[in-house]
């Protein structure tokens, strides 16, 4: 009997978890390692930041699906790998920190004949001053990134409209909180979302909402931007963000890396060595990511981190991680098996693999600030991701190594986004992206990267009713109900 | 926000493309919205057709 540990139940574990466990049955034990006991439909939380729906509705306890599913869960954090395991035993195996299941505190070696890293990110608060302390959000900015950020979030939302309903201008700054940061989509999605509760609540001529970003431009995205084909034109996504920006009277600042945060007033570099500050009543500013922190070591005990892991703390997997300039990055550079090139019974996915370079142009500050978006791992790459990983997995415990691996580059997959613009079964608006392929490819789509037929943007009420349908399509995916491998990831 | 109080803010808003009030209502118009409901959906089908 095989053992496959998965750190994490995101999108990228929990989707690996549950199918491998319906491929292999009961031959085979699958291990659930995640410190939260609840599993969070995350691209919601945004409605939970503007009160729309409540922690309950976009969260659901993992310990009953996975009891149900065969799965053996334990509410823990994963410390360290020992992909040699030690001298005395060669297993490989994970250190584990309890979180609940009345062991908290408590640690345990756990070993593995095959590993998932499906970690995600460490929302890196503590690169900006004045944002946070390590991955602990300060007292100045809200987040949205987790559902309780995202209620917090909310009720300090509320407070403002409040004021700002008494008669008092308020200012909102929405964006991203370093120079290097990714998750642009949530960001642009949280200031639609915050600019419509301001209307309906009736005081948007009170309400200044400013938008600050580390891409160039609006709808970079941390992905290059993208040339939408609509109808018969090639269009920079650009004209459309920025006229969604526009149309709701939001001011925007681009290429900007904050660099301090303080209680009311941050300030920022931008990528042509200007400086400024905003004050601000109430901003939500999207932290920079980094891997979790998982540290490795080898037989004898001596670490090996920085070979199973980038310095920004990503798991080395089968991308080409030679540093080039962007003229010569390829579709090629990203992985494609997400096979850790060391330890071949060791894998990545999700955010938690690292990408061999951004996909948007790297620039620096005069200063030399990096200024550079890096690349989204939306819901729909991690859950593929995932799901290719797995069947993986399934083959070799069942093969051997010969087994045929399956593949998801970010090169050869698309994307689908629906980044919500406000709330309402007939006043609500979203805008629906469709990409292909995620990552650019130059070498079969010359010109844009992409392929313009199938990349695509439009804005419409029609995109809030796709956005909500997902909502509850992916948590019953999510909860293993009936038909739940019908539904794609 | 209407068409004319963008125009009158600053260049940053000038640059900008702006819904007419036809395209805005377009957005939210129940039926013209069913329709486009099906067809980006049929949109969205073919792109996770291409990943999987
Ligand atoms: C506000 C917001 C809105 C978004 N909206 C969208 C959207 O509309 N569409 C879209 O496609 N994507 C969206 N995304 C992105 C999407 O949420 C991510 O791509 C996705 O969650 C990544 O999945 P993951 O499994 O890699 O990471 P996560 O979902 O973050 O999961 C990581 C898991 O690892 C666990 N973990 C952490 N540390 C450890 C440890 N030491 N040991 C064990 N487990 C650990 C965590 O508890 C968690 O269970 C949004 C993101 C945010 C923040």
């Amino acid at each position: 009997m095989a053992r496959l540990v998965i750190l994490g139940a995101g999108i990228a574990g929990h989707t690996a978890a549950t199918f491998a466990k319906k491929w292999l049955a009961d031959a085979h034990e699958v291990v659930v390692i995640s410190p939260n006991s609840l599993w969070n439909w995350i691209p919601s939380n945004i409605w939970v930041g503007v009160g729309k729906m409540d922690k309950k509705r976009v969260t659901f306890p993992l310990a009953p699906v996975y009891a149900k599913a065969g799965i053996d869960f334990r509410q823990a954090k994963a410390l360290a790998i020992y992909p040699e395991g030690k001298e005395s035993d060669k297993h490989p195996f994970v250190t584990i920190e309890y979180t609940g299941q009345g062991r908290e505190g408590q640690t345990e070696a756990l070993s593995y004949d095959y590993l998932i890293n499906a970690t995600g990110p460490k929302l890196n608060f503590g690169a900006t001053p004045g944002l946070g302390t390590g991955s602990h959000i300060g007292p100045h900015t809200v987040s949205v990134c987790t559902a309780d950020h995202a209620a917090e979030a909310h009720e300090r939302l509320r407070a403002i409209l409040d004021k700002a309903r008494q008669g008092h201008r308020q200012k909102i700054v929405v964006g991203t909180g370093h120079g290097t940061c990714t998750c642009h989509g949530a960001a642009f999605e949280y200031a639609l979302n915050v600019e419509h509760a301001a209307r309906q609540a009736g005081v948007r001529d009170r309400v200044d909402i400013q938008w600050i970003s580390n891409e160039p431009y609006p709808g970079d995205f941390g992905m290059d931007g993208m040339q939408l084909g609509i109808m018969g034109y090639v269009t920079s996504v650009r004209i459309m963000a920025e006229s969604l920006f526009s149309e709701r009277g939001i001011h925007w600042i681009n290429s900007a890396h904050v660099s301090k945060v303080d209680a009311g007033r941050l300030e920022y570099e931008q990528v042509d060595g200007t400086t400024g500050e905003e004050a601000f009543d109430f901003a939500m500013l999207i932290p920079p990511f980094s891997g979790v922190g998982l540290k490795a070591y080898d037989r004898q005990g001596t670490e090996i981190t920085d070979t199973m892991f980038l310095p920004n703390g990503f798991m080395r997997v089968d991308a080409d991680y030679t540093p080039k300039p962007y003229a010569e990055w390829k579709a090629s550079d990203w992985p494609v098996t997400y096979r850790n090139p060391d330890y071949p019974n060791v894998f990545a996915a999700g955010i938690a693999f690292a990408p061999p370079h951004p996909i948007s142009k790297p620039r620096t500050s005069p200063r030399g600030t990096p200024i550079t978006p890096m690349p989204p791992r939306t819901g729909m790459p991690s859950g593929t991701i995932g799901k290719a990983v797995a069947h993986s997995i399934v083959n070799l415990i069942r093969e051997g190594d010969r087994a045929k691996l399956h593949t998801a580059s970010m090169a050869e997959m698309g994307a689908i986004c629906v980044a919500s613009a406000g709330t309402g079964f007939q006043s609500g608006q979203a805008v629906s992206f469709t990409m292909y392929p995620l990552v650019k490819d130059f070498e079969t789509y010359p010109g844009t990267g992409r392929d313009t037929k199938r990349t695509y943007g439009e804005i419409g009420l029609s995109g809030h009713w796709i956005k909500y349908i997902l909502h509850h399509l992916f948590l019953w995916k999510a909860k293993l109900k009936p038909g739940w491998t019908l539904i794609p990831e | 926000m209407s068409v004319e109080e963008n125009f009158a803010k600053n260049s940053e808003f000038n640059l900008s493309m702006v819904p007419s009030k036809f395209a805005s209502f377009m957005r939210t118009c129940v039926i013209w919205q069913f329709i486009r409901f099906v067809a980006i959906n049929l949109k969205m089908i073919i792109v996770v057709r291409k990943s999987h």
